[in-house]
């Protein structure tokens, strides 16, 4: 292509001046040779060749201010080119690629009126969980125990499954969630980390690129602070990134919000934080059963899981049931009271408020239907929707901040899709608006609590 | 000249190595590519058809070209930051797809979906293309983790800047990598400035391979723009790497002709400092003039092998230019995988 063309140096530049020609007609030049020099309001950059040849034409005078990005400048004829020869192809193919740019602007101006033409998002369908055997025997059994089966019992089936983290082996876990482990399985797999979570998370995000199925242990998701570009930028966005081609398959995990008087740095609650991120899966259990269930599916699924323990939960119990391979459907959420008043929609340390709660409310005759996630993302929208649908009336709680929270996202969806269902304002009992306080009261006032519940539930069915 | 900065036992450097004609050859090609296509890809950024951020690797590719020659090609992994086309080329990707990745283009090698700074290819073992300075440091650690994990015999060859170099991350890896002993070879890519920011600016050492010292991971400093220096010292590397015993730091010592990205004036250094190493360091006209000079080459001979570089770019422009956008459906696609 003989004809020079004025560039644009930057992502927003449209015109510029031609400051000076460093080249005259007649010279030689070949690729890289610097041309000209430009001047926009921002900077001065050189134009250089890219073919060989020599300058038979200059177009645009130095000292020409305005000059449209992608006007010819100059002319440069390749070895055995004539100007005569140059001519037509100039005329003819020159305007091309300045009008490309152009035309496409236009095209999509002619569109812009129909936003249909962006593609629906694809629909979330959920699959319910398995049934389970009649007469199946339910042990009961710690949070702790079931994480601690679920990891044992996935690194036992798949050899690519490796455990990392602060104090995962030696110690057998800050939380001892990974106590036996190193025992099992040894230091090849279940490892022990330097106290460096962006670069461990970076290492283990690396390994999943290249097939293995890390489970990453973080001592709190606290300090998930430092990895947090890895998880998001290096995790989550790498299957989008690479057209499909390259996989992270596997686990963050971690105790995730308040624990007890260990102020604001370390009580923190990241449920919306991850949920936010699409390429995330994103989990936070309540139940015995559910931590057991739903972390054998994490460590299984082909994608990147945020998955949010809660410290407080690991010492409760619940029944888990003894089945050959108990692995619970990931973005299901599970109706734990049916009722047809209203709907309490909870996860994880959430669900220990709403279920005290259900259990006065429906002493006091209001027939409660409560929910817990699980999962926040995918988010079961359809459970929740379908509930409401039913009651007319939705209360969230969790311990996270309000804006912009799971709650914020539950009350959005219900006003899109069940609006007409409403009886009432969807209210949310969350953590408030501040740093957790050390101080035993004020963190008794910052995490929300069983008569809150009550009250956001009396308020909504019209009842105080 | 090379020279063993070294935290073990140092070591002399042979003097510099010869290429056989053949290996002068092929690196002749392969960087003469990357030169050739980083042109055009400057100058389709200057047409509009590529848009964003566009980091050129012009000046610096005998660093990558030496690298790929030492390696094992489809075994061992590469990694690395933004300036990532060269890499791709030398890897054996197709050019077509890296530039229709450029101007965003459904044939891109991520469907593109992923832009300048964002190809793979888990064929040729190419791990990208990351846009966050001295995050491939820890996922190239992490490559050579799975390596050792799997003992699949492969090295992670990551590369980061010098001004990746000052992240903390990298310890965080130097450590991790020396403590488990991965097969994980370091490339400090110093072209001297990081963006703007000249190394004496913001580093408090300069001597970049000594920075796994304290780590006891050895390292060496070596001419980034003769390609024969490189591919001596990664050969050197890599076998170490490979063989057990650990990680290994070269500095390269190499210089970008063109700003930090296209839209970047690069007013922070001197016309005279940039003028002196495209005159006599050039790591292209180094291997032209020995071919010349050997005699059995002749100027003919190269000529060809230009034209013939020139149509692979011009073929992978043209690709690029008219091959269609992505389909709306794809913005939903490869978000997650349906497990």
């Amino acid at each position: 292509m003989p004809q020079i063309l004025m560039p644009a140096l930057s992502p927003t530049m449209e015109e510029g001046k031609l400051a000076k020609w460093v080249v005259k007609v007649g010279d030689q030049v070949k690729s890289g040779d610097v041309l000209a020099e430009i001047e926009t309001d921002k900077a001065t950059m050189e134009v250089e060749s890219v073919d060989e040849g020599t300058v038979s034409e200059i177009l645009v005078e130095e000292g020409t201010e305005g000059v449209k990005v992608n006007t010819p400048i100059a002319v440069v004829l390749a070895e055995g080119e004539s100007a005569s020869e140059a001519a037509a192809p100039v005329a003819e193919t020159a305007p091309e690629p300045a009008e490309a740019p152009v035309a496409a602007a236009e095209k999509a101006a002619e569109t812009a009126p129909a936003a249909a033409a962006v593609p629906a998002a694809p629909k979330f369908e959920p699959q319910a969980d398995p049934d389970l055997p009649e007469g199946v025997e339910m042990v009961e059994m710690t949070v702790r125990q079931a994480l601690n089966e679920a990891m044992a019992e996935e690194l036992r089936r798949d050899k690519d499954v490796f455990i990392m983290g602060e104090e995962v082996a030696e110690y057998q876990g800050a939380y001892k969630i990974t106590q036996g482990l190193l025992q099992e399985f040894g230091k090849e797999r279940v490892i022990d980390t330097p106290i460096t979570e962006h670069g461990f998370a970076g290492l283990a995000v690396g390994a999943a690129f290249a097939g293995l199925k890390p489970v990453v242990e973080f001592m709190t998701w606290n300090f998930a602070m430092q990895a947090i570009d890895q998880i998001i930028n290096s995790a989550a966005k790498q299957l989008y990134m690479s057209g499909g081609q390259v996989k992270a398959p596997m686990v963050f995990r971690g105790p995730n919000g308040a624990a007890a008087r260990v102020g604001a740095q370390h009580s923190q609650d990241y449920s919306a934080w991850y949920s936010h991120v699409p390429g995330l899966t994103v989990i936070a259990p309540y139940s015995a059963a559910d931590a057991k269930g739903l972390l054998k599916a994490a460590i299984r699924s082909p994608n990147p899981v945020v998955f949010l323990e809660n410290e407080i939960l690991y010492g409760s119990t619940g029944l888990v049931p003894q089945v050959e391979d108990f692995v619970l459907p990931i973005g299901k959420a599970r109706i734990a009271r049916k009722g047809a008043d209203v709907t309490v929609v909870s996860f994880s340390m959430g669900m220990r408020y709403a279920t005290q709660a259900t259990e006065k409310l429906v002493a006091a005759g209001v027939d409660v239907e409560l929910i817990d996630l699980r999962t926040l993302r995918p988010l079961d929208s359809d459970t929740v929707i379908e509930s409401v649908k039913k009651t007319g009336r939705l209360v969230t709680v969790e311990e996270g901040w309000p804006q912009g929270g799971i709650g914020a996202e539950l009350s959005a969806r219900v006003m899109e899709e069940a609006f007409d269902y409403l009886d009432a304002p969807v209210m949310r009992v969350t953590g408030k608006d501040v740093p957790m306080p050390y101080a035993a009261n004020l963190e008794k006032l910052a995490l929300p609590n069983v008569d809150e519940v009550i009250a956001a539930v009396n308020a909504v069915t019209y009842r105080s | 000249m090379a020279r063993k900065a070294t935290a073990t036992k140092a070591k002399t450097q042979p003097n510099v190595p010869q290429f056989t004609q053949e290996q002068e050859l092929e690196a002749f090609r392969e960087m003469l590519l990357i030169r050739r296509f980083e042109e055009k890809a400057g100058q389709m950024y200057g047409m509009g058809l590529i848009g964003g951020f566009c980091h050129l690797y012009i000046g610096q590719e005998a660093v990558v070209t030496g690298i790929t020659m030492a390696s094992e090609k489809g075994k061992d992994a590469q990694i690395t930051g933004y300036r990532d086309h060269g890499h791709m080329l030398v890897m054996g990707l197709d050019p077509k797809g890296v530039m229709a990745e450029l101007t965003g283009r459904q044939g891109g090698l991520s469907k593109g979906k992923g832009g300048s700074m964002h190809m793979f290819s888990n064929e040729h073992r190419f791990y990208g293309g990351n846009g966050i300075v001295g995050a491939q440091a820890s996922l190239g650690t992490g490559l050579a983790f799975a390596s050792k994990y799997t003992g699949d015999g492969s090295v992670s060859i990551t590369y980061f800047g010098d001004g990746a170099a000052n992240q903390g991350q990298v310890y965080e890896s130097f450590n991790m990598a020396k403590l488990w002993n991965l097969p994980v070879v370091y490339i400090i890519e110093n072209n001297k400035y990081a963006m703007g920011t000249s190394t004496e600016r913001s580093s408090a050492t300069t001597d970049f391979s000594m920075r796994g010292a304290s780590f006891n991971i050895p390292g060496e400093q070596v001419d980034g723009m003769d390609v024969r220096m490189v591919y001596d010292a990664a050969q050197r590397a890599i076998e170490h790497a490979r063989s057990g015993k650990g990680p290994y730091i070269l500095e390269m010592l190499t210089y970008r002709y063109r700003g930090h990205s296209m839209s970047d004036p690069a007013k922070y250094r001197s016309k005279d400092e940039v003028t002196k190493y495209r005159q006599e360091r050039d790591p292209i006209e180094q291997v032209r003039a020995r071919l010349l000079e050997g005699g059995s080459i002749t100027e003919e001979e190269l000529k060809k092998i230009e034209t013939d570089i020139r149509a692979v770019v011009t073929e992978a422009a043209d690709f690029a230019t008219n091959d269609p956008e992505p389909d709306a459906s794809e913005l939903w696609t490869d978000i997650t995988i349906k497990a």
